[in-house]
């Protein structure tokens, strides 16, 4: 029963905060009511038993994804009036499109789901993380390691991207090189001769 | 009552039990956090030569209260244009998130709140969304030295916090666990067996430095506290705040302060075990007092850095959580997994 | 080289910065506990002013207005009159703003009778603006309680004027 009053409770939640992330006027308000999504969903996964999910669910997309996302979206100056303008001449590509993925997820859903893992019976004393992990570093381990290796590539894009040592006249700081800075190097002791003021006659 | 408890199918006594569990949590360790603070204008008094606050009450003991009085009769100040609801919302958003994460941290083998399999993941996934509390501080002040250092809190928080998982994965790796009491447990069984020496800072040395460290920079503290930079930006994200909600946020930065210090207790440092051989009588077995020790050392160690260092310079502390922490933690990660495997392995 | 990176990684530079301020926290205390403690003050103390008398009770202002003159924050303002009794100058006012005095002494420097004085006495409080402006009677009673300070100041402060 109080798991149904909690189902109820966190799904309502989720929905109407998924409404106003679309609906909500401010930007920095509607990236907050994607938090609460998020935070919501993974409530309802931890309900499921699957508290690795649930919580990495947070630590990833609430924790490091949805802050960048804030970030971005402080820092930007958005006009709400210019972005409705076209909202009458897009509508039926947004619907049509809208249809499409609907009917996608009904595809989904009325097939029935392929299990090609079964937890054995030996498995069941094991902790939900522990399992997850047996079973993306045996079965899984090459797809894991293609999927790693195409963020890597994502990240390595990125830096590419800015990379400006490249350019010319770049100016750069070495921060090594300043930490290990010392009094000997900054200050050097010149020998002169005395020089013997010259008076001039008129 | 009887027609509710049915209806919920629930004994109502769990809740009260739990209510009561949390009462007894949160309130001894608010008084504890609030003698950190005393603690911290003491010894920064000390190490300063001066004596201190050691007005109110006998050597100054009754000074947190002092504080706790004075903010709570001070105005709340809400800037005109500021967003109000986000304004207000925000300090309880880090204060509940460094509350909420003592759920889980165990003090002994027996006294925790909920034992849960993944409380590590928990504990990292609650305090990540700590950074929320600071960006939306800075950001609905509307103010520029508060967005500010909502800005470079956020970019702090989440580079060290990748320095800090990998840390935690050193931990794991040795462990085989993310439960916090079984990482406890494990430190005090192996070749080394018992004391001091089978704690995880010794093999796992770099990753403890590199956790201390970036706890640190986590919890914003000097040397690393450019987000709340007086000399540049007054205050940071909380410039705006006054009376009870900037109370919150000195709460919520000691709260976690003592929270930092006891997860690198418990993963680290061997918790409530002891520093002695099991055959030294009662100073041999494992007490959760030497886990508040152990806590209160390194809180020493916070205000000690506090008054040690100077502050860094911002891309100084990027350089180093990304271009020193990370690549550090990466190639240790792949030595002890090495060392794992090998014959000399010390591990199970 | 070596002994740099060896450095570098074992923060060995932060460690001796540690050990500076853990011998700091175990060093004497400098701190006065100052409402039971006091630090010396020298005679030339600027603090309070007071307005003093000759040993008949007379007072010692002409009201050359020198004071008023060199004062170079305007604290302070006089007003004269001439004494019925024996034609002398007198003042009828003479008030100092505490507000805005900068404790600079040229008041007692100007002064040419030694009328306008300033004592070590530090250890007065105003709660509003109008508790910090000073009458002529405020600063002779001032004079007439501190007279015993300000004979002992001046002649301790004797041989070096």
């Amino acid at each position: 029963m109080l798991q149904t009053v909690f189902f109820y409770a966190f799904s309502i939640v989720l929905v109407l905060s998924a409404l106003q992330v679309v609906l909500a006027k401010n930007p920095v308000q509607s990236v907050l009511f994607l938090v609460l999504a998020f935070v919501t969903s993974s409530c309802l996964w931890i309900m499921l038993n699957v508290e690795f999910l649930a919580l990495t669910l947070i630590l990833v997309y609430v924790g490091a994804v949805m802050v960048l996302f804030l970030f971005v979206v402080m820092m930007l100056d958005i006009d709400i009036e210019t972005m409705r303008k076209g909202f009458w001449k897009n509508l039926p590509l947004a619907i049509c499109l809208g249809l499409v993925i609907l009917v996608e997820m009904i595809m989904v859903l009325v097939t029935k789901p392929v299990v090609v893992y079964k937890m054995s019976q030996t498995d069941a004393t094991l902790s939900n993380s522990n399992q997850i992990g047996w079973v993306l570093y045996t079965q899984y381990s090459y797809p894991v390691e293609l999927a790693s290796l195409i963020l890597l590539l994502g990240l390595v894009v990125a830096v590419a991207l800015t990379l400006r040592s490249s350019e010319k006249n770049a100016k750069y700081q070495d921060i090594s090189k300043q930490v290990a800075v010392s009094s000997l190097g900054r200050i050097e002791m010149v020998k002169m001769q005395a020089e013997k003021p010259e008076i001039e006659g008129e | 009552m009887e027609t509710l408890q049915n209806l919920l199918g629930i004994n109502l006594g769990f809740f009260v039990w739990k209510l009561i569990c949390v009462i007894a949590l949160v309130v001894p360790l608010t008084i504890f956090v609030a003698y950190v603070t005393l603690a911290e204008r003491k010894v920064l008094g000390y190490m300063h030569a001066r004596l201190g606050a050691n007005r109110v009450g006998p050597k100054g003991l009754l000074q947190p209260f002092a504080d706790l009085l004075k903010f709570i009769f001070k105005e709340l100040l809400v800037p005109t244009k500021a967003s109000s609801k986000i304004f207000t919302i925000s300090p309880m958003i880090i204060l509940i998130c460094a509350l909420v994460t003592w759920a889980v941290v165990p003090l002994s083998p027996t006294l925790v709140f909920t034992n849960v399999n993944a409380s590590l993941l928990y504990v990292v996934a609650i305090s990540s969304l700590g950074v929320y509390g600071i960006v939306l501080a800075g950001w609905a002040g509307n103010s520029k030295y508060s967005f500010l250092g909502g800005v470079r809190a956020t970019a702090q928080m989440i580079s060290y916090e990748l320095a800090m998982g990998f840390a935690l994965v050193g931990v794991l790796m040795v462990s085989g666990t993310l439960n916090l009491i079984d990482i406890v447990k494990y430190q005090s069984v192996g070749m080394l067996g018992g004391s001091i020496l089978s704690w995880n800072f010794i093999p796992l040395f770099p990753f403890f430095l590199v956790y201390l460290i970036s706890g640190v920079a986590e919890t914003n503290r000097a040397p690393f506290d450019v987000c709340e930079g007086e000399s540049e930006i007054v205050a940071g994200f909380f410039v705006e705040y006054s009376g009870t909600t900037f109370a919150l946020f000195m709460l919520a930065e000691y709260v976690n302060m003592v929270l930092v210090s006891t997860l690198t207790a418990l993963m680290f440092l061997g918790g409530w075990l002891s520093p002695f051989p099991a055959s030294w009588g009662i100073i041999g077995t494992a007490n959760m007092a030497y886990l508040v020790l152990k806590v209160c050392f390194l809180l020493f160690g916070f205000i000690w850095y506090r008054a040690t260092f100077p502050r860094y310079r911002y891309d100084q502390i990027m350089r180093l959580g990304w271009k020193v922490f990370l690549p550090i933690t990466l190639v240790w990660i792949f030595v002890l997994g090495a060392w794992m495997v090998s014959p000399l392995s010390i591990w199970h | 080289m070596i002994k740099r990176f060896l450095k570098t990684y074992l923060l060995l530079e932060l460690l001796k910065g540690m050990g500076v301020t853990l011998r700091a926290f175990f060093s004497r205390k400098v701190t006065v506990q100052y409402p039971e403690e006091k630090t010396p003050l020298s005679p030339r103390f600027r603090g309070l002013h007071a307005l003093r008398r000759y040993p008949n009770g007379e007072e010692r202002c002409i009201g050359c207005k020198l004071c008023e003159a060199v004062c170079p924050a305007l604290a302070i303002t006089i007003d004269v009159h001439e004494r019925e009794e024996d034609h002398t100058r007198r003042t009828t006012r003479y008030d100092i703003e505490y507000t805005k005095c900068i404790f600079c002494g040229f008041c007692e420097e100007a002064c040419p009778v030694d009328a306008i004085v300033e004592i070590p006495i530090l250890e007065y409080h105003g709660e509003k603006r109008s508790d910090l402006f000073y009458t002529k009677e405020m600063l002779l009673a001032i004079g007439d309680k501190y007279e015993p300070i300000i004979t002992k100041t001046r002649e301790m402060d004797k041989k070096y004027r």
